[in-house]
């Protein structure tokens, strides 16, 4: 198992940097004249040179990617080219915000997923075609638009939740839990979807399953059954869809940050890289990245841990 | 954003079956299917010829018409800086389809070659391919498409190209997984062998099975496309020129609080669009699916896991399918098909009726293959026709490949026949009957009750059953009606008594056995004219009550060890689980009472087995596990499913004894399903005989080796081993021995 996590830790460790290197590559070699956009249209030459050596561009692009690189180690991503701001601090910020809605909206996936799998391949009848409705719905509707549905209906008209705005959890847990369950529902509604039908497929087989006949001949409850047995031998196959979708997941938070109005990572991306501000591209890169992978190997430890096959040997 | 497919839809889709003629027609019945495709023809007339729909400039905004409502000059009214919203939402549709295409063409363009090179060739490209592949998928395309778009510039087309890379490696793993699966195949193997070249093998027998999930694929990769252009849009990211479906949104959002309906549109036509094309893709699916079900493709296919539609049953030649297996897997292989032309066959056995036995088919496959609902009428019925052109081959004869229909109407000729003669002077004397109802009309005596009472006379009366299952009916929906698996079965099992019930594959014995557990799959329709374990009426007991009789009281052993063993669990807390339920015992009592019932079970070391998962033990022993889950709440009936017909044969052996050693020292009764005729003289007091869902015979096991009366247990009997010794049956009645003296042949060693 120790073998197993470290495996998926190195792996995550090689993409975080293969992702970095790329995208450092492409701002480098693709961007316009960035000290002259700073500097604005008016600047003298002189200016321009000027900025461009204080923010070092003037050194060879290997130089500076090493430079990056070995601050970013030590959790220093640089500086923002337009506001000056630190990268690390800015992005510890506006940390919370995106984890909040994003682990907000996996939590919701996995639990709801899971109820309405069950319950369709438990029930079948309408139930699962409600299900299989969703898993279509869910696909074709994206997740901004169902944002902006929410946000305008239950938002503005209905008025239970706002529509806007990020409470910290520090200082109100309820206003918290309010202010994030518009954008993490919204989020979710997609993975929800994918997910619920693959929890409903894994059931069905499992349900037919001999051990599943023979665990009723030892006449346990029902419940036990079900939630017990036929889940957990569900869950792996589901859990992989679900690593899936959090993957999407993540990158739909920038756009559902926008709808909300929230001051997350997502948001930040959006205006840095409109602007080609590459400090904060790289820095929002990587912690994305990041988020993507600490969570899929806690999927992965989850997945292990439920199937003693990978578990011991 | 969600991601493409799903690893059951890969593997699902892997494996589906080349495009023929037939897919398009039977796509084009799915209404569904038709629906979708209308919706996007609209959808895609409407973007390619919007000038001529419009005369307003998606571009051209004034601020006299911002938000202007809808009708007159606008008919979907004007957006937040003036402009025209039809025009708008025509023109949008132009950049959402190209861009999708674009990123639909640069998908294939890269997956396509490099699924099919990495398949082919496998070696370091297969490696290198997929490690890309993993690392592309684990990266959110959105945030791939920021940096893009900032590098690069702001050009939709240019985004969706990058996305149609970010698409490539799930073509690549499709691709990847469809050649790895073809090119096992045999006729591979025969084009490689005959020099065909690489290029030509790919060309002819690879690229056609890669076909259809490719375009199926396609469709749904429409569909994402775009959603996430739609978002790139929505950011403002994207050709701002340029009308689309996302900046519209852009606009609705800015308007939000005063003219809400603006989202409609863009929203409407983006989900519409994207539904259409994912339920396409599921119809395409299905239709595959249906084609390869209807044109019975002898290639296996090895899905696991299908979300829609029926799955394809592989088809298997009559007689390599193995008996153990086909009558547990409920309604499939029961080989009861319905077929016509069981008359003319009768009239035949008519003309002729003491010829007729051994026509039935010798072979205990014979009715093993699992055809699907809708081949079984015309089948059964060309074999009819054969079968009943000669009906005089000998005992030797080939078997038949599907005993159906046929094989029953024989049975119930030749029992009514034999009836008259047996029930003569004294019906008492003649414990053997024929218990079908019908058999017993033929004949005009009613004996079937007669041949429970009176199995052994004088010895027991019925008073002291058991269980007395009386006129059991279970059938399956099938196409075009129901399919009767168990037909009207009785049987008594007394305290004590071993009853074998034993009977080819598809005689309904399993299915029997699973109607008294009340484990039958829901689909499943039972009725019973009697079921009663101890004077309870198992019929009326609830779910809950049942649940409680079922393991504390009746008990079952399966089959198949490996695959009855809860694969996620220790063995112990499997074991435990129902002892602590049904005895009300503590963790640590239910552990010891666990520990005592492996050893008395023969597990040498029961501490490492019961803190073992499944996969860690052999068949052998998980045999042993399951028969000690099933005595451990002491049952006063146990169900035995073919307990050693997935055993070693030296492993068989020693678990019969331990069933029996069970079975004598808790005086359990007991009810072994079996088609070996070994297991039943080991250890059987009685024996039913069950063929295509009716019993034929029921006798006193002595009896039965001595004189077998009915013509299919006699061929039953003759199909066993001959040249082995008979294993002793200890402790059974003389009559054994006289039969061993005079029936040697029909009562050897097993099958």
């Amino acid at each position: 198992m120790i073998v197993f996590v470290a495996r998926r830790v190195a792996a995550g460790l090689a993409l975080v940097v293969v992702i970095a290197t790329t995208t450092f590559a492409l701002m480098g070699l693709t961007g316009s004249d960035p000290a002259r956009q700073i500097v604005g249209q008016t600047a003298t030459k002189e200016q321009v040179a000027a900025k461009s050596a204080e923010l070092g561009l003037d050194q060879p692009m290997v130089e500076r990617y090493w430079h990056w690189l070995t601050d970013a180690v030590q959790g220093n991503l640089g500086t923002s080219w337009f506001s000056g701001e630190s990268v690390t601090d800015s992005l510890a910020n506006r940390l919370p915000v995106t984890l909040s809605i994003v682990l907000a909206a996996l939590l919701l996936s996995a639990v709801l997923s899971t109820l309405l799998g069950v319950a369709a391949a438990v029930r079948r009848g309408a139930l699962d075609q409600l299900v299989q409705l969703l898993a279509v719905v869910g696909f074709a509707v994206p997740s901004f638009l169902v944002a902006l549905v929410l946000a305008v209906v239950i938002g503005v008209d209905l008025g239970w939740l706002p529509a806007t705005g990020y409470i910290p959890l520090a200082d109100s847990a309820s206003g918290w839990l309010k202010s994030i369950t518009l954008p993490a529902l919204s989020l979710a509604v997609g993975a929800i979807a994918a997910t619920a039908q693959q929890v409903r497929g894994s059931m069905v087989d499992v349900l037919r399953a001999d051990y599943v006949r023979t665990l009723r001949a030892r006449g346990i409850s029902e419940r036990s059954l079900l939630f017990r047995h036929a889940l957990r031998n569900a869950a792996p196959a589901a859990l992989t869809v679900l690593a899936l979708q959090f993957i999407g997941l993540v990158g739909g938070a920038v756009v559902v940050e926008k709808v909300f109005g929230l001051n997350g990572i997502g948001s930040q991306a959006t205006s840095a890289g409109s602007q080609g501000d590459t400090p904060v591209v790289m820095g929002v890169v990587v912690v994305m990245v990041a988020i993507v992978v600490v969570v899929n190997i806690a999927l992965d430890v989850a997945y292990g841990w439920l199937n003693p096959k990978v578990r011991v040997g | 954003m969600t991601l493409p497919q799903s690893e059951a839809d890969l593997t699902a889709v892997a494996t589906a079956t080349p495009v023929r003629a037939g897919l398009v027609r039977r796509l084009l019945r799915n209404p569904v299917a038709v629906a979708c495709l209308v919706i996007l023809a609209v959808i895609t007339l409407a973007s390619v010829f919007a000038p001529l729909l419009t005369s307003q400039d998606p571009a051209r905004s004034s601020l006299t018409e911002t938000l202007a409502p809808a009708g007159g000059k606008h008919l979907l009214g004007g957006d937040g800086v003036g402009r025209d919203v039809l025009a708008r939402l025509l023109y949008g549709g132009r950049t959402s389809l190209l861009g999708a295409l674009i990123a639909v063409s640069v998908a294939l363009v890269i997956g396509v070659p490099a699924g099919l090179v990495a398949g082919y060739y496998r070696r370091w490209f297969d490696a290198v391919g997929s490690w890309l592949a993993n690392l592309l998928m684990a990266v959110p395309a959105i945030v791939v498409l920021l940096v893009v778009m900032s590098a690069i510039g702001q050009n939709t087309y240019v985004g969706m190209a990058v996305f149609g890379v970010l698409l490539s490696p799930g073509v690549f793993r499709l691709i990847r997984a469809s050649v790895i699966s073809v090119r096992e195949e045999l006729y591979v193997d025969a084009a490689r062998v005959s020099g065909l070249t690489d290029g030509r093998i790919v060309r002819r027998h690879i690229l056609p099975v890669v076909q259809a999930p490719t375009i199926i694929q396609a469709a749904q990769m429409l569909g994402l496309a775009i959603v996430i252009q739609s978002g790139l849009e929505f950011l403002g990211l994207g050709s701002a020129s340029e009308a689309s479906w996302g900046s519209m949104l852009n606009d609705a959002f800015a308007n939000i609080y005063t003219k809400p309906i603006l989202l409609l549109w863009p929203g409407a036509a983006l989900a519409l669009t994207v539904a259409a094309f994912c339920l396409l893709g599921n119809a395409l699916r299905d239709a595959l699916d249906a084609s390869a079900n209807t044109t019975r493709r002898s290639r296996r296919t090895t899905r696991k896991r299908k979300p829609t539609a029926a799955r394809t049953v592989a088809q298997e030649t009559p007689g390599t399918d193995t008996d153990s297996d086909s009558d547990s897997d409920s309604g499939t292989g029961t080989g009861t098909g319905t077929g016509s032309g069981t008359e003319t066959r009768a009239g035949s056995e008519a003309a002729s009726p003491t010829d007729s036995a051994p026509e039935t088919g010798t072979n205990p496959q014979a009715t093993s293959t699992p055809t699907p609902g809708p081949n079984n009428g015309p089948r059964s019925g060309t074999d009819t026709a054969t079968a009943g052109s000669e009906p005089h081959t000998g005992p030797d004869s080939t078997p038949q490949p599907d005993a159906g229909p046929d094989a029953r109407t024989i049975s119930t000729a030749d029992a009514g026949t034999k009836s008259v003669a047996d029930t003569g002077p004294d019906a008492e004397q003649q414990p053997r009957t024929d218990s079908r109802p019908d058999a017993g009309t033929a004949t005009g005596t009613g004996t079937e009750t007669g041949s429970m009472a009176g199995a052994r006379p004088g010895s027991r009366t019925a008073t002291d059953a058991l269980l007395v299952l009386d006129g059991l009916t279970v059938s399956y929906p099938a196409a075009g009606g129901e399919k009767t698996v168990v037909d009207g079965v009785s049987l008594t099992v007394r305290r004590g008594e071993v009853l074998g019930l034993v009977g080819e594959s598809g005689s309904g014995k399993s299915q029997t056995a699973f109607a008294v557990l009340g484990l039958l799959p829901p689909e499943a329709q039972v009725s019973t004219g009697r079921l009663v374990f101890e004077g309870t009426d198992l019929a009326r007991l609830g779910r809950a009550e049942m649940n409680r009789l079922r393991g504390r009281r009746i008990a079952y052993v399966p089959q198949e060890p490996m695959s009855n063993l809860d694969p996620s669990f220790r063995i112990g807390s499997q074991l435990v689980e129902p002892v602590r339920r049904h005895l009300g015992l503590s963790r640590a009592a239910a552990k010891a009472k666990t520990l005592g019932l492996l050893e008395r079970v023969g597990i040498a070391d029961p501490e490492r087995v019961f803190a073992s998962y499944p996969h860690q033990i052999s068949g052998g022993m998980a045999q042993r596990v399951l028969i000690a889950g099933a005595v451990s709440c002491d049952p006063d009936l146990l169900i035995a499913d073919e307990p050693t017909t997935a055993l070693d044969v030296t492993v068989q052996a020693e678990v019969l004894d331990l069933m029996r050693s069970l079975q004598r020292e808790r005086n359990m009764g007991m009810v072994l399903v079996t088609h070996d005729f070994g297991v039943v003289a080991d250890i059987c007091d009685r024996v039913s005989v069950m063929q295509t869902g009716a019993v034929v015979e029921s006798a006193p096991a002595s009896e039965l080796f001595a004189a077998p009366q009915h013509p299919y247990t006699r061929m039953l009997l003759a199909s066993t081993l001959e040249d082995a010794e008979p294993r002793p049956a200890p402790g059974r009645t003389p009559a054994t021995t006289t039969a061993g003296s005079t029936n040697t042949a029909h009562q050897e060693g097993r099958a």
